[in-house]
């Protein structure tokens, strides 16, 4: 799992939260730290060969960020990667980036268990096991 | 269905025991009133920093605001005075934060969204039209750009015709919280804190009414810190402020009382009360023992309170105003000078106009229907609230401890100690939800299958296309060579060790942006890089 920070957004607690979750879950996390480029998210999971990106975006400027990260991956043809998030995002926008192919989108309130349910369910989904 | 709510509820980290129901005057053994209590403003200021409190004037009302273009922004606060509002508030986005105009590539999608983009004095200008600065007073949250702001808005004053002697206001500059906390930064430590001393030296000669640091909890606890971890980083914070102060040859009485403070109150509305009640104990105790402050302004501490944006939920959002008006009812019987009161929506977007006038009118509420503005510091003497009290005093010089055994506050950040304690206790408050020690409502307890969408603040994204036009605009109609002139003078005051604000401002004047400065800052100091870590 990639979690990750794009932008110039500081509020990590939510990041920090989940990936501290999902490793006590038995995943394997890798926390990017913050203020990174999608360039920079893109690169560590094809070089960690994630099975997911999960990214935190609390600057309202999701509608930019994720289709950006989601172009990078196609054309690394990370077809099979998994992008989901979570953050300030209303229902709306949430709802146009699933349309682009953005997984889901978990808002404040969030248990992590729904989270990591959600990851058991979907990565094998998408790599057709 | 939800299994049953468990019959207590316990805020997570609470430093109030779990096992001790009442209290008694047993509890106060050992409490000397006249030496720990006091009187409202007198020495230690346990009660209060003035003596007739809110029957001599009522806190400022002070709602933090700022999205769009500096003429949105500009219409908000117009909206705000004409409804009551006592003093203004700016919320800058992002690219500001952090030291990019709003034409550079880091910036894209980003502006105006969490905030108000400004990064010309002709954004300034715009902001504050038709808006006296000699008076209103303005608190600014900005950080790792202050000294850049603070000269925007020292320019705009001028072309007003107001001096910088008359200018009242704060400006956030506490630079130690956002390593800790925030995470908007830009240099490492030590040159931060230098370009701090500076502000500290410039403001005390040229505006003397302005409070040129707020040290804040406020972030460290939305970071996810516990109440007492919120006090002890805060003043530790503020006590760095001051020895390096010192060490730059700065009187303390010159630029202590110019020191504020600004703090959190959440649920937990006793340990909430004790906390702001400790602080002003602890503070002025130092500032005289430790620190040789003779100055009782220099003891006596001042702060701002925002109710807890974290303690805001996206579920049934309407119970957020009874949560934000019980935390303001807490900071206000704790003693805060300013207030800003959360607007419902805000765990969902920025808030609307309509929802920030229902926590503008919350705060008018306390202040005019109430009775609590009759009398100083009501709860004192209470078994409860005063040992309370005590016991945050008694915690914090614990934590003091840990921080001065890894060398001081700086030592401490670059080794990653304030950030990995927070980060434990916001895993600690995930996980007490999760296994319902704590209940929220709407949230782990009395959810409700069906949410009522709320209407929302949108920002459109024309604001961010004519931001970038209006910033290429101006520098392209400016004189290139007195731009290049005086950034010329920024590099050699950085690398020469000069004050910093003189060269600041006179490059404003000559039209520099904020993202010009902050990069010929950027190659003499160097970037920070935060250790990715978490619990």
């Amino acid at each position: 799992m990639i979690v990750a920070k794009p932008g110039l957004d500081g509020h990590d607690r939510g990041a920090k939260v989940v990936a501290a979750a999902l490793r006590d879950a038995g995943f394997e996390v890798i926390y990017t730290g913050l203020h990174q480029t999608t360039e920079a998210i893109v690169n560590a999971a094809l070089q960690e060969d994630a099975d997911a990106v999960c990214v935190s975006i609390l600057s309202g400027a999701h509608m930019t960020l994720f289709p950006e990260i989601l172009e990078l991956m196609r054309k690394k043809r990370m077809n099979d990667v998994l992008l989901c998030g979570g953050g300030i995002i209303p229902p709306e926008d949430a709802q146009e980036l699933a349309k682009q192919g953005v997984g889901k989108l978990f808002g404040p309130g969030t248990d992590t268990r729904d989270i990591i349910r959600y990851l058991n369910e979907e990565i094998p989904r998408r790599k057709g096991r | 269905m939800n299994p049953k709510a468990p019959e207590r509820s316990r805020f997570p980290g609470t430093l109030v025991p779990a096992d001790k129901p009442v209290y008694s005057a047993r509890d106060l053994e050992g409490l000397d009133p006249g030496r720990d209590v006091g009187e409202p403003g007198a020495f230690p200021f346990t009660r209060g920093p003035y003596a007739d409190m809110y029957r001599g004037k009522v806190w400022t009302m002070r709602m933090f605001s700022g999205f769009g273009t500096a003429a949105d922004t500009n219409r908000r606060f117009k909206y705000l005075l004409e409804h009551g509002q006592t003093g203004l508030s700016v919320a800058f986005d992002m690219p500001t934060l952090m030291g990019y105009d709003s034409d550079h590539a880091r910036s894209r999608g980003e502006v105006g969204r969490e905030g108000v983009a400004v990064c010309t004095l002709e954004d300034m200008e715009t902001l504050f039209d038709g808006i006296p600065l000699g008076e209103v007073s303005t608190s600014m949250t900005i950080n790792c750009t202050a000294a850049i702001l603070l000269a925007f808005y020292i320019a705009t004053a001028e072309k007003q015709g107001v001096p910088p002697g008359r200018l009242r206001g704060t400006i956030q500059n506490d630079i130690l919280k956002e390593y800790i906390a925030q995470k908007e930064w830009i240099f490492p430590p030590l040159p931060s804190l230098r370009i701090i001393t500076d502000m500290l030296a410039y403001c005390a000669e040229h505006l003397p009414k302005w409070n040129t640091v707020s040290v804040s909890g406020y972030h460290i606890r939305e970071a996810g810190s516990t109440a007492i971890q919120e006090l002890a980083y805060t003043l530790m914070d503020g006590f760095t402020y001051v020895e390096f102060g010192i060490k730059a040859g700065i009187p303390v009485d010159a630029f202590a009382p110019r020191l504020s403070f600004f703090f959190n109150s959440h649920m937990n509305f006793f340990e909430e009360i004790a906390k702001f009640r400790a602080a002003r104990r602890i503070w002025a105790r130092r500032m005289k023992g430790r620190y040789g402050a003779k100055n009782p302004e220099s003891w006596r501490l001042r702060f701002h309170t925002q109710t807890a944006g974290c303690s805001l939920t996206a579920q049934q959002p309407e119970n957020n105003i009874v949560r934000t008006a019980i935390e303001a009812l807490a900071a206000v019987l704790g003693g805060t000078q300013s207030l800003h009161t959360n607007s419902m929506d805000e765990a969902l977007a920025l808030p609307t106009e309509g929802a920030v006038k229902i926590a503008l009118r919350t705060q008018q509420i306390l202040a005019h229907e109430t009775g609590l503005t009759e009398v100083a510091d009501p709860l004192a003497g209470s078994y409860f609230i005063e040992s309370m009290t005590t016991k945050m005093e008694e915690e914090c010089e614990k934590i003091f401890g840990e921080i001065e055994k890894r060398g001081g506050m700086v030592p401490a950040i670059e080794q990653g100690y304030p950030q990995l304690e927070i980060a434990k206790a916001a895993y600690q408050f995930q996980k007490d939800l999760e296994d319902r020690r704590y209940i929220n409502v709407g949230v782990n307890e009395f959810v409700e299958r069906e949410e009522k969408p709320v209407p929302i603040l949108r920002i459109d994204p024309r604001v961010e296309r004519d931001q970038v036009a209006a910033v290429k605009r101006y520098k392209e109609s400016r004189d290139p060579a007195a731009a290049r002139e005086s950034l010329e003078a920024i590099r050699g005051a950085a690398t020469g060790g000069q004050n910093l604000m003189p060269p600041i401002l006179a490059a404003v004047r000559a039209h520099v942006t904020l993202g010009e400065i902050v990069d010929v800052l950027r190659r003499v100091f160097g970037e920070w890089r935060e250790p990715p870590i978490y619990w």
